[in-house]
């Protein structure tokens, strides 16, 4: 096949997600020459989630094709290197995004940040419980980053989505209403909180009994209309309830369409190509540079895109696809423990409590975004672990983002799965339940990474990317004993039923969890231990900067995204500010 | 307006099993229809002929093995291909031992081979035993409660039996502070909005109707 070669640009830019998106936006607006390739298509948001067509749940739960289209590319899995990997032939256990703005487009808008812990976790964990507390097999890493230097950051990131929330550390301060575990923060949020919920405001009073301090989640569906900093407008959420794995039919959520590519899409230095697929890295003959990168074309044709500096801002699995595919930094081997690409894959755990009334009812299908209560208690290193036998922790939360009727028809414990007595149950108890959800987070470990698949290979005729993972003591332990003090605040308000399922047994790649997959190519202050510098700038090729939710050496147990944006508009900076007067090593 | 049943890729005999299944996964009673009234046999149809019927977006290259249920679907037939295979075998199975098809047997019968089905002990020669109870469950309720617009939720029958109202009005805010006070209206489907049968406000949310209690 003959390879089309492209004029040499300033930058090329992978993905046009959350991190592609800024950093083209911010470095087009430096004055940089910028190409943007997006293996997904074009999209119009307004004419694509209107209304009523926005709020088909049967599409968008099963069949849209904002997500991956796994006929040409999927992920093989196993449980443990023992095991044969198989390709996932169905979309389950989360749903990657195929598409401009990418996963980003359906994504549920919690907004939390991560806690200061989050990124010294390993140091922390040593400091309070010395070295033994640490899990057999963790490879849980800091960061090389610390909260205080991201903070900034994720202020510029909340303030370009519009967050509503309440602050709970304002410069130090602790404020009543907000969550006073959370590292300082140097302004209010943009927005206003959400409204509380019935089914928050019962949950909050619960709470308070045991002397937690819940308050309203962060989410970037807007609370008030908002125009963010490149002078975008988004509308206000008017709580219709079809939010995760939904497009907005009022662009009252944030993400990059509603955004950033208003703006950027005119922008003089910056070319988005839709439906091109990078399938390599190019590096020069030292192996330390990059040249730039091939991809495949919507009509199939390899084009040679030159470029002085590659930025990598696809999702977890494709930047770490990339690199191995590439042959720029060493694999992961999980037996010599040695290498980097692929190291530390992670993900995040998702139990919850169900609550079965007889006299109380929510109207669950009126929600918006992840409206609604948390506490942070029981989250990273809130509360003593001395003798638990875990590290890490869960927020735990009632949230009201709707509740179109596919996915959520539960049922006490005990209902059959099918036939009259099924109905009846489905009938009663659809608008007289919600969840208490404990969202934790998933430390690393040893026998967890990715890798490229021996047997399996993508449409182009690549290899597919081979996942290793698998539920460890660690995250069995830590959702069971977080699972029985949301049992005791279910307890207190009173359920006729309840029903709990911790994260248990093994890991399966077939019920939707979440889009929360993470690591790969991870983030540290050690070459030999992590793929990229603080700067996200690989170690190995110092033009070139690995972006997203592949940095994270583990998962937090609040959602990636405020910290995958954050860590974006960080990079850009230290692009702009420090790259740009003198290429080379950042670190 | 009401769709006619125009069958694209099940045969009759087909339908009849599918129509006698799906009304022992949610039976008709006082409570309102079930699946089999709510036309979900021409739901699951519609969903065969068309892409996913062939799993027109999952990926289909093998080499093809069994593999854990933690690894999901790995079966080598399309769905298509197992709801055909699946039936002839079970209708085969119900003939030998009773006589008759599934569809003619009783309900106690009936519930018998399904609970068989959803145990995994029912032997398929050429599928996992309970590959097609998953799906069957799946569709079922997929077509039970999904948009009119696919063919099943015949006059809403499933929103209605939950109190679903379907496409949201935009004037949910005026609700937000009401407390264990039920909003029960006249559920709006996209397909209503297409017929022009539901009244829409300014920004093109339907006007919903409160329902007297």
């Amino acid at each position: 096949m003959a390879l089309i070669k492209q004029k040499n640009v300033d930058v090329v830019v992978v993905g046009c997600g959350v991190s592609g998106s800024i950093l083209c936006m911010e470095l087009a607006a430096a004055g940089l020459r910028v190409v943007n390739l997006e293996r997904g298509r074009m999209i119009d948001g307004m004419r694509e989630f209107s209304s009523p067509h926005a709020f088909d749940e049967f599409k968008y739960e099963r069949h849209s094709d904002i997500f991956q289209n796994l006929s040409r590319e999927t992920v093989t899995f196993r449980n443990s290197s023992s095991d044969a990997a198989l390709p996932m032939r169905e979309m389950g256990s989360f749903k990657l995004g195929e598409v401009v703005g990418g996963t980003a487009l359906h994504w549920g808008t919690h907004s939390r940040r991560f806690l200061p812990w989050d990124f010294e976790s390993l140091s922390k964990t040593i400091e309070r419980y010395g070295p033994d507390a640490l899990p057999q097999d963790c490879s849980m890493q800091d960061w090389g980053i610390t909260y205080e230097e991201l903070e900034p950051y994720y202020d510029q990131f909340e303030h370009l989505y519009g967050v509503g929330g309440k602050a709970g550390n304002l410069n130090g301060e602790i404020r009543p209403g907000g969550n006073p575990f959370e590292g300082a923060r140097s302004r209010e949020y943009p927005n206003p909180p959400a409204p509380m919920t019935y089914a928050g405001s019962i949950f909050a009073e619960a709470t308070r009994k045991f002397g937690y301090t819940p308050h309203v989640n962060p989410v970037a569906s807007m609370t008030e209309s908002y125009v963010n900093p490149y002078r975008l407008m988004l509308g206000k959420c008017m709580r219709g309830g079809f939010c995760s794995s939904h497009g907005c039919a009022n662009g009252a959520k944030a993400n990059p369409l509603t955004a950033v590519m208003p703006v950027l899409s005119k922008h003089k230095n910056y070319e988005l190509r839709p439906l091109c697929n990078v399938i390599r890295i190019n590096l020069d003959s030292s192996g330390k540079c990059a040249t730039g990168v091939n991809y495949i074309d919507a009509r199939g044709r390899e084009v040679e895109q030159p470029a002085d500096l590659v930025i990598l801002a696809s999702y977890t699995f494709n930047n770490t696809r990339l690199l191995l595919l590439s042959g720029i930094g060493k694999p992961y081997d999980p037996i010599a423990n040695t290498g980097v690409i692929g190291k530390n894959y992670s993900y995040q755990t998702g139990g919850k409590v169900t609550l079965f009334f007889e006299d109380k009812v929510f109207n669950p299908f009126m929600g918006g975004g992840a409206r609604g209560v948390s506490i942070d208690d029981f989250n990273g290193d809130n509360f003593d672990h001395s003798g638990l036998g875990f590290v890490g922790g869960a927020y735990v939360a009632v949230s009201s983002s709707g509740a179109p009727p596919i996915k959520n028809t539960p049922v006490p414990p005990g209902t059959p799965g099918w036939g009259l007595e099924w109905k009846r149950a489905v009938s009663k108890y659809y608008n007289r339940n919600f969840s208490i959800r404990v969202t934790g987070g998933c430390q690393s470990h040893r026998g967890n990474y990715l890798d490229l698949d021996p047997t399996y290979k993508d449409a182009n005729g690549l290899p597919l990317l081979r996942m290793t993972f698998d539920w460890t003591e660690n995250e069995r332990r830590m959702s069971s004993w977080i699972s029985e003090k949301a049992l005791d605040i279910a307890r207190e308000i009173g359920a006729s039923k309840l029903s709990a399922s911790p994260t248990r047994g093994h890991y399966s790649i077939v019920p939707y969890q979440s889009t929360h997959n993470v690591g790969g190519v991870i983030m540290g202050a050690d070459s030999m231990t992590s793929a990229v510098n603080k700067y996200l700038q690989s170690w190995d090729v110092s033009n070139l900067f690995v972006v997203g939710g592949s940095a994270f050496p583990q998962n937090s147990a609040n959602p990636p995204t405020n910290t995958i944006g954050a860590l974006a508009c960080w990079v850009a900076d230290a692009i702009k500010d420090q790259y740009l007067r003198r290429p080379g090593p950042l670190v | 307006m009401s769709v006619v049943p125009c069958y694209r890729y099940l045969t009759e005999a087909e339908v009849r099993f599918l129509n006698a299944a799906v009304e022992r996964l949610i039976p008709s009673d006082e409570s309102g229809a079930g699946a089999k009234e709510a036309n979900v046999a021409y739901f699951i149809d519609q969903q065969l002929a068309g892409s996913w019927g062939v799993h027109g977006r999952c990926y289909r290259q093998g080499p093809w093995r069994e593999g854990k249920p933690q690894q999901g679907y790995q079966s080598r037939l399309t769905p298509q291909e197992i709801y055909r295979e699946a039936i002839r075998e079970i209708d085969q199975h119900c003939t030998g031992r009773h006589g008759k098809v599934f569809a003619h047997l009783g309900a106690d019968l009936q519930d018998e081979i399904i609970r068989e089905l959803e145990a995994g002990t029912f032997e398929f020669q050429s599928i996992p035993s309970s590959l097609f109870f998953e799906l069957l469950i799946r569709n079922t309720q997929e077509g039970f409660f999904s948009d009119p617009m696919y063919g099943g939720n015949k006059d809403k029958v499933g929103w209605r039996l939950i109190g679903f109202p379907g496409v949201p009005a935009s004037n949910y805010d005026d609700h937000i502070d009401e407390r264990n006070i039920p909003y029960r209206v006249e559920p709006v489907s996209i397909l209503d909005i297409k017929n022009g049968s539901v009244e829409l406000d300014s920004q093109g949310y339907p006007k919903h109707v409160l329902l007297k209690s």
